[in-house]
């Protein structure tokens, strides 16, 4: 392994391309530990993302008109305005507000670190964005189905969870698989609130070593690769999940 | 061809003596002006008084120039992006103005020696962080500003975990907020933010600075008398401790760097 990054040296000293990420312990034990933030973040995001979504779209149906009207609210705040105001607003507006605990030096920290708030200000931004998603697929099961549901004396959670949701989830994992790479893709923005994640991480080793060509390109084959595996993912489920013989 | 060849040489002749001839020095006489690049964005070294005039410590000692020479003085803002090239069109005669000493710009414009003041890096801390060494700051959170050359030697070296924002209102936002125990930054600047009623309270520089970067005050290349006026003068500081008492004079605590200066030259 050693020798491997030692190749890396050496292919600085000859060539001039710098990549410290390999052969400097520091600049590599943070690029590590930023890959798994990001990683971290995608998963979380997406889970919250796909939970709000569901919840959202079955608020949506409700015969309440004031339950519908405060997901329109939700979904017209986080998608109409960009990711990164979100972020800067939950985290030195909101958090401002919030109640503090003192940390070892006594000093009074706000509850939620900026890992916590990205994780939340993301998987709203994503969410607002699922909500439509299943309610279009919602909206694309027919109505005889429910209705026959309805008939066998589903209640209406019930229908919802046992024959709506499955029928729809099919329907609408293609443009879910699109809103899920679009959020991983937008968790770099979490570096403006600094949260270690790979492209912070990036900016931090380049303004040291001022090797920014070489780190834009790392950087980028990175999220190729990254994106490329959930995409990877997201195909074998929709495979998985496929119902021959209905089109779906 | 051969021409052309011997109307340049000619003119290159005519133009080297000329620009050697008008020393800057004689061109201050004559004008009766002294012109001084200073800051006016960074207090306490060079900012501006509510009616508007340039005060703080780099014009005084533009001011000690001007007396010396016997002229008046004028003061021209300068910011980081320009100070060297008005130097170089001549728009102003001298450079005080908070400028690291960096081989590359050696080569654009003239340095005096010895370098007139130092910053080094420091941290400004909540007042309830009790700590007399970086040792003490392992593991703790540090707001900082990106690209700032120190962030990852302070990282590798003393343990401390850098959270770094973009510009140095955004970490300043975060250290009032709890998000971090302190902001890593020029300690000059940390110096004059001490002064703000904003942070004067509740704040303290309780460390030692580290890294320390010399200034540099410039002249236009090529001006040695100027040079060797402006390096006596900054002896004659250094020696009867001037740059100290403009410290002083101006809420600054004396750097290690100017109390070392002082007492190097007034045992000579």
């Amino acid at each position: 392994m050693e020798a491997f990054y030692e190749w890396f040296r050496w292919l600085y000293e000859a060539t001039g391309i710098n990549l410290t990420i390999f052969y400097d312990a520091f600049d590599r034990n943070r690029m590590i530990s930023g890959f798994w933030m990001t990683v971290r973040l995608c998963l979380l995001c997406i889970f919250f993302s796909i939970v709000i979504g569901v919840v959202g779209a079955w608020l949506q149906g409700s015969q309440l008109k004031w339950t519908r009207r405060a997901v329109h609210g939700f979904i017209a705040l986080f998608r109409d305005t960009p990711p990164l105001v979100q972020i800067y607003f939950f985290y030195f507006g909101l958090g401002a507000l919030l109640p503090r605990v003192d940390n070892a030096f006594g000093i009074p920290e706000p509850i939620l670190t900026n890992v916590q708030w990205a994780v939340i200000s993301l998987s709203l931004f994503a969410g607002a964005f699922n909500v439509e998603i299943f309610r279009s697929g919602i909206e694309a099961v027919p109505k005889a189905t429910v209705e026959a549901a309805e008939a066998l004396g589903y209640s209406r959670l019930r229908a919802y969870i046992h024959v709506v949701l499955p029928l729809a989830v099919r329907i609408c994992l293609p443009a879910l698989n699109n809103n899920i790479v679009n959020l991983v893709k937008t968790t770099t923005l979490a570096y403006a609130i600094a949260v270690p994640e790979m492209l912070y991480v990036t900016k931090q080793i380049w303004s040291d070593a001022t090797n920014v060509p070489e780190m834009m390109v790392f950087l980028l084959l990175a999220y190729v690769f990254l994106v490329g595996c959930v995409v990877w993912v997201m195909a074998r489920i929709e495979r998985w999940l496929k119902v021959p013989g209905i089109g779906l | 061809m051969r021409r052309t060849l011997l109307a340049l040489t000619v003119l290159a002749a005519a133009a080297l003596p000329g620009a050697a001839a008008a020393d800057v020095i004689d061109k201050i006489k004559e004008r009766g002006t002294l012109v001084v690049g200073v800051k006016t964005d960074y207090k306490p070294f060079g900012f501006r008084n509510p009616s508007g005039a340039i005060i703080g410590i780099e014009p005084d000692m533009a001011a000690e120039v001007a007396k010396k020479l016997g002229v008046k003085l004028e003061l021209v803002s300068v910011v980081s992006a320009n100070r060297m090239e008005f130097l170089r069109q001549g728009k102003i005669d001298l450079m005080i103005a908070t400028m690291s000493d960096k081989p590359e710009r050696r080569k654009v414009v003239q340095v005096v020696e010895p370098l007139y003041y130092s910053d080094a890096v420091n941290v400004l801390l909540s007042d309830k962080v009790k700590v007399t060494k970086w040792e003490q700051l392992k593991g703790a959170k540090l707001c900082g500003t990106t690209g700032a050359f120190y962030n990852k030697d302070v990282a590798a070296k003393y343990g401390a975990e850098i959270v770094s924002f973009d510009g140095s209102e955004k970490p300043l936002i975060a250290l009032k907020q709890g998000n971090c125990i302190g902001y890593l930054y020029d300690q000059t600047f940390i110096a004059g933010k001490l002064l703000d009623d904003d942070w004067k309270k509740g704040y303290h520089m309780p460390l030692e600075g580290i890294m320390e970067t010399p200034w540099a005050i410039a002249v236009a290349p090529g001006e040695d008398r100027l040079a060797k006026l402006m390096s006596d003068l900054t002896k004659e500081w250094m020696k009867a401790g001037y740059i100290v008492a403009l410290e002083k004079k101006w809420g600054v605590k004396p750097t290690e760097y100017s109390v070392r200066m002082h007492k190097e030259y007034k045992g000579s």
